[in-house]
């Protein structure tokens, strides 16, 4: 994320931007950002539920858990979208 | 190039207008997946206990519910809002723009 930003952000050289290679980039860029996101509030969540008293390692039935508790998490985020997609589809045929 | 996108881009000189829609809706993507992030959080307090082998039916309505709720609540509030500041403004200048 860092680096690359300023220098050759979309700057295929002769100093003009390309609009094609920036669009390029941004679409990577959210990509990271979105993944990151989720990462960040899955591992949260999935603490939470899994880890009672952090012992001396992560042992079976608390990998068990997390792995679970991972697809429950990406299933609850594709309800939580669809809910909200269907949420707006409705509003925008009643204007 | 083109003199229309003159007045959307400060001090930027011509802006691609591809390249400014594209951001557009880029935007409007994000704020949509910023909220999702956000509503997935805060229901899965509210709908799941321990997660299961998958997703049961009762958890997915939950689900489901609380997003509606939270637009609901949103909505509610921002049309309260309004409501309130029609009669007795309390802010002045802070929210008129």
């Amino acid at each position: 994320m860092e680096g690359g930003f300023g220098s050759d952000f979309g700057n295929s050289g002769g100093g003009k931007l390309d609009p094609g290679l920036i669009m390029e980039q941004v679409k990577v860029q959210i990509a990271v950002a979105n993944a990151q996101e989720l990462l960040q509030r899955m591992t949260d969540k999935c603490f939470r539920k899994c880890i009672g008293k952090p012992g001396g390692s992560l042992d079976n039935s608390e990998q068990k858990c997390i792995a679970m508790c991972m697809d429950r998490y990406m299933d609850a985020w594709n309800t939580v979208s669809r809910a909200y997609n269907s949420r707006l589809q409705r509003e925008r045929a009643n204007m | 190039m083109d003199s229309s996108s003159s007045s959307s881009a400060a001090g930027l000189g011509t802006v691609d207008p591809q390249l400014q829609h594209f951001i557009e809706v880029e935007t409007q993507k994000q704020r949509f997946q910023q909220l999702v992030h956000q509503m997935t959080e805060l229901c899965w307090e509210k709908c799941m206990d321990k997660p299961g082998p998958k997703l049961d039916s009762r958890a997915e309505a939950c689900f489901v519910n609380c997003v509606e709720r939270f637009i609901d609540t949103s909505q509610f509030i921002l049309n309260r809002l309004e409501q309130t500041q029609k009669s007795k403004p309390v802010f002045s200048e802070s929210l008129s723009d």
